[in-house]
């Protein structure tokens, strides 16, 4: 067994939720270059230039790119070989949090309670998806996400006889329904397959893989082609100003799933897809 | 197209002047609101008290800005989601505020209420929150600081990027916009 202090988990998780935020990926920067290259509309590409001198800026001061950043998702890979010491593991990561937002001049935009709607103060508690793996290591992958594209997601328990052409359609009409709320180009994370709840993690994990990278399964990897296409004919454009680039790339995550069920789950991200990860 | 330059207070022949599409930079002073604060202003026009600030012929940006490191005026400060105040929208306009900054499409009633009490909806870009920071010249609480990121704040801007989605008239750029690209 290969012991993990909780100071090094703490650590790990401050670093990385400034760099998620203040450091835009570089298949994101090529996806806004390549939007300032093809974009037909004049003004959709005013927009691809002024995200790109906003990513600069936001690495070169070390700033956050916006100024939501986010909910912080964590996605950790516990190896089954790490005792973990030095304390609870799930106060680490949430200390974690803590420092980085708060070191970071990050924002606090989490309220205690959904109605009552007390901002906690340093941005916890994150959302934390846990898996144990083989092995002596963690992984831990920090997804900040913003508000207002979070509010454009959609869950829909499809049945088996709508097959592809009702993923499709749920996909691009959730898109389209968003327009300009969820500051397009957007990203579109899809989960397909599992039950109601294994649905929306899915769909929010394939926000997670470099842009573009297709999937694995070539017949998904079609039907990423596919919706993205669709998604583009909408005219919604960057911004929702008008043009051809209503999302940057669309990425599907499936599961097995019941004879009887197809649920599907779509969550947007915006333009900022940030994303910063580490092995301990 | 050239820009126009707007500052505060605007009158109705000034909104009357805008259109959807205007690219406009907008210099002096704007007041930083969302969800909460929209909350509470709206509360205190309901039960006609005194507000923290005078909304004649002002401008109301929808931002919540992270916290300004060392040296810094204020944190990133792009647009939110204008949807959410859709519900608070037209009793701010009727009360004299003439033109609102954030992003994403207004609802049916809000775009009527800007046709009613001659205000505009003016969009940022989402997301350019570094970017925009730097028109920012000065910021100052001026109300509700328990709220952090919700509170009112006064800001100095100079030239100030944004583009005019609804005007007076009824026009829409979104819809404009869209329908000028759509592949059918």
């Amino acid at each position: 067994m290969r012991e993990i202090d909780m100071a090094v988990v703490s650590a790990t998780v401050a670093e990385i939720c400034k760099e998620a935020n203040y450091y835009l990926g570089e298949d994101v920067i090529g996806a806004f270059k390549k939007g300032l290259a093809e974009e037909v509309s004049p003004v959709g590409r005013e927009v691809f230039k002024q995200l790109l001198e906003n990513a600069r800026i936001a690495r070169e001061e070390e700033v956050p790119m916006c100024q939501d950043t986010g909910t912080a998702v964590l996605f950790v890979e516990l190896g089954q070989n790490v005792r973990l010491v030095g304390g609870d593991f799930n106060e680490a990561l949430n200390a974690g949090v803590r420092r980085g937002y708060t070191e970071g001049y990050l924002r606090k935009s989490i309220v205690k309670d959904p109605l009552q709607r007390i901002n906690s103060g340093d941005n916890t508690p994150a959302v934390v998806h846990l898996q144990i793996v083989p092995g002596d290591q963690i992984k831990i992958t920090l997804a900040p996400k913003g508000g207002g594209s979070e509010n454009m997601s959609a869950l829909k328990m499809l049945t088996p006889s709508q097959g592809s052409k009702g993923l499709v359609d749920f996909v691009v009409e959730t898109v389209s329904r968003a327009g300009s709320n969820p500051c397009p180009p957007v990203v579109v994370g899809v989960g397909f397959g599992g039950n109601f709840e294994k649905v929306a993690y899915l769909a929010k994990k394939a926000l997670l893989r470099p842009l573009g990278q297709p999937n694995r399964d070539p017949f998904y990897a079609d039907l990423e082609k596919e919706m993205l296409e669709q998604i583009n004919k909408t005219g919604v454009g960057p911004q929702g100003f008008g043009g051809r680039f209503t999302a940057l790339a669309v990425h599907i995550e499936s599961y097995p799933c019941h004879i009887a069920s197809m649920p599907a789950a779509v969550n947007i991200n915006c333009h900022a897809s940030r994303h910063a990860e580490r092995v301990i | 197209m050239e820009a126009k330059r707007i500052r505060a207070p605007l009158t109705d022949a000034d909104v009357m002047g805008l259109k959807a599409g205007d690219n406009v930079l907008i210099s002096g002073v704007i007041y930083a609101a969302r969800d909460a604060a929209h909350k509470k202003l709206v509360e205190l026009l309901e039960k006609k008290e005194a507000l923290p600030f005078d909304l004649k012929g002002q401008f109301i940006y929808y931002v919540g800005p992270t916290p300004a490191k060392p040296g810094q005026v204020i944190g990133s400060a792009g647009p939110t989601t204008s949807g959410r105040m859709d519900s608070y929208t037209p009793k701010i306009l009727e009360n004299g505020i003439k033109a609102v900054i954030g992003k994403g499409s207004r609802s049916a009633a809000t775009v009527q209420a800007f046709q009613d009490y001659k205000g505009i909806y003016l969009a940022a870009t989402g997301g350019a929150g570094a970017l925009l920071a730097k028109t920012i010249k000065e910021a100052e609480i001026v109300a509700y600081p328990e709220l952090g990121p919700e509170a009112i704040r006064c800001l100095v801007v100079e030239d100030f990027p944004a583009t005019v989605i609804n005007d007076a008239y009824g026009n829409d750029l979104y819809e404009e916009g869209r329908r000028q690209y759509v592949v059918k």
